[in-house]
């Protein structure tokens, strides 16, 4: 499999960028090949991306099963390895056992849809930003990033340059 | 009244960054009450730990006090940060846009200064660590479920993990800005906090989804976690705690005092660090609305537990209710509560020109956190004095200097570490001001222009 290699254009405003995301697809890269960097929001597809599903639900549920599940064995066992009578109440008290069975399924989700949010976005990256990166894209610049073989690196610099990119950024050898 | 400044997104950076890259006058002389406040408190928390809870005015049977008092205050304050910041999230309203991140920092420095209380309270704090760790498996003691002192901690704790997360994974873009704008030590240090946050649209859509997901999951959490923070005093067999209204009676309280807080820091933010560009009179215009509706409905629960008494005729309930509106020093405080915590504030803010009159605001917020610290001590203090049947163990409790010290340094311990925090990140979250300046589109109706705001309909996000 060829070594694939990052080119980033960067635009100084949307209407370029969106230029240069229409020059990519018509010199024949897909969704599949270059990706959007942006400091902020924009709306879904302004650049002619499409953004694949997540799955964000099965993290947040699978917590919230496991965190239901550790609240009722662990306030079940605790309570039945000593079996003490406390003001008339039964050794299993659900009514009480449900307290902490709500805020540790509501905890578990939280914490199994931070994972999830973390990892669905491809978090952490080891190399950081990226060896193709430009620090004026939280500035409000806007950052189109193919990633391709070396032999088409050219094809999509052409692309950048006649959208009028600001810049384009090569991975350094 | 429809001119809104049109910033740049350079512009966004320079005016909610510098106070993280910079030191600026203001900022600096913001540090000096909330210091003084804590040095108060440290030195009464080293005479209590030295000499012993004596120095209060703890005395049996009220054990509970000032210290209480003040933690059951925090945590209705935390209860605001991420109400507000989660309902505004879930309605996607563009006004929350500033007020977020500043919300969800005082819920998480507002927990973990009320969780402080409880370790003072002990008197000998060190004795907390002895218990927990080791954990006493071998002897098989464990906590008892079925009491409301196991719940608290279980659902402070969810809170403030829940809050932490909320915090923190909604500042990851941030952590890349400030990344980006750095050099050195601080570029390597937010590099590992953005973990290579790039700003992809997958990256940006999961955290749209992120935060109404977590403000759906937590806004359960806030209903709960006063909820059984009132049942420490509910599920007791004191009269006039041992009532079933005191879960929604404290949950609207702690909304109250909590949005009245977040109004004082609004305007605070707004002073110290040149926020106008940001914070407007319409902020403060919509949260005074919001809480006129807050107050009544506060006003209503504090009726209700007198109609509760009244309906039980039981005597001990009675007795302590007469107690608090009859017998001083509770009929003052009754009055002081009621006048600052309602009377004053919500006719003045029936009134646009004062909800738009930010100084005016600032001080009616004040005025009700003051009136919703007493409403606590009101519900606590006069009850516990008079816990027993047998007058002989009846006490009248007197706050102590230690104690008053304590109480002050809390609000410097929040103040302090808001003024921090602002130093390593940006208290208005500068990527949905950026998203906000996205959105926003200048609209011809007529001869006038009006600023409005674009939203993307269900079709258009494949969410």
């Amino acid at each position: 499999m060829p070594d694939n290699k990052d080119i980033l254009g960067v635009f100084g405003d949307t209407e370029t960028a969106a230029e240069g995301a229409r020059k990519l697809r018509g010199a024949g890269f897909t969704n599949e090949d270059y990706d959007v960097l942006t400091g902020n929001p924009y709306p879904e597809g302004a650049f002619g991306e499409h953004v694949k599903p997540n799955r964000l639900f099965v993290f947040s549920l699978g917590g919230a099963f496991i965190g239901f599940a550790i609240a009722f064995l662990f306030t079940a066992a605790t309570q039945t390895a000593w079996p003490l009578v406390t003001g008339g109440k039964p050794i299993l008290a659900v009514p009480a056992m449900m307290i902490i069975a709500y805020e540790m399924t509501l905890l578990f989700a939280m914490i199994g849809t931070v994972v999830g949010v973390v990892f669905e976005s491809r978090l952490p990256r080891s190399s950081g930003a990226g060896p193709v990166y430009d620090t004026r894209i939280t500035s409000g610049y806007i950052g189109l990033i193919v990633t391709t073989t070396e032999d088409r690196l050219s094809t999509a610099e052409a692309a950048f340059k006649e959208a009028g990119a600001a810049d384009v950024v090569r991975e350094s050898s | 009244m429809q001119d809104r400044p049109r910033l740049t997104q350079t512009q966004v950076n320079e005016e909610l960054l510098w106070p993280v890259f910079s030191f600026k006058r203001r900022h600096a002389l913001a540090f000096i009450p909330p210091l003084i406040l804590l040095m108060g408190g440290v030195i009464a928390v080293t005479i209590l730990i030295y000499q012993g809870l004596w120095v209060t005015g703890l005395q049996r049977p009220a054990f509970w006090g000032f210290f209480i008092v003040n933690f059951v205050f925090w945590i209705g304050v935390s209860h605001a940060g991420t109400m507000i910041s989660s309902i505004l999230r879930l309605t996607q309203a563009e006004w929350k846009r500033p007020i977020t991140r500043a919300a969800e920092v005082m819920t998480v420095f507002a927990l973990i200064t009320s969780l402080l209380h409880p370790v003072i309270h002990a008197g000998r704090p060190w004795r907390i660590i002895y218990w927990l760790l080791p954990y006493d498996f071998a002897r098989g003691v464990w906590p008892d479920v079925r009491s409301p002192l196991v719940w608290d901690p279980i659902a402070i704790t969810t809170y403030l993990t829940g809050s932490i997360l909320f915090v923190f994974t909604a500042l990851i873009p941030d952590f890349a800005l400030i990344r980006d704008q750095s050099t050195g030590m601080r570029k390597k240090i937010y590099s590992s906090l953005a973990l290579g946050w790039r700003g992809t649209p997958r990256q940006w859509k999961l955290q749209g989804i992120f935060g109404i997901l977590m403000s759906a999951l937590i806004l359960p959490v806030f209903v709960s976690v006063h909820s059984i923070v009132s049942w420490d005093f509910a599920v007791s067999v004191v009269p006039a705690w041992h009532v079933t209204v005191y879960a929604p009676y404290f949950v609207i309280g702690a909304v109250h005092s909590g949005v009245s807080m977040v109004l004082t820091l609004m305007a605070l933010m707004r002073w110290i660090f040149k926020l106008e560009n940001y914070i407007w009179e319409d902020h403060f215009d919509a949260v005074g609305r919001l809480l006129i509706f807050i107050a009544t409905l506060w006003l209503f629960f504090f009726f209700l537990d007198f109609a509760f008494s009244f309906y039980t005729r039981e005597e001990q309930e009675l007795a302590v209710m007469q107690r608090r509106l009859f017998e001083w020093p509770f009929n003052a405080i009754t009055v002081i509560m009621i006048m600052t915590s309602y009377v004053i504030p919500i006719p003045l803010w029936l009134s646009k020109r004062v909800r738009r009159n930010i100084p005016l605001m600032f001080w009616t917020s004040i005025l009700v956190n003051i009136g919703m610290w007493l409403e606590r001590y009101f519900l606590i203090i006069p009850a516990i004095e008079r816990k027993n049947e047998l007058t002989f163990l009846w006490s009248n409790y007197v706050p102590s200097l230690i104690e008053s010290l304590v109480v002050l340094a809390s609000f410097g311990m929040v103040a302090l570490l808001l003024l921090l925090f602002a130093k390593v990140v940006p208290l208005v979250p500068a990527w949905e001001a950026k998203e906000g300046i996205v959105f926003r589109e200048d609209v011809q109706i007529g001869e006038v222009i009006v600023p409005g705001i674009i939203k993307e309909t269900e079709e258009d996000k494949a969410w």
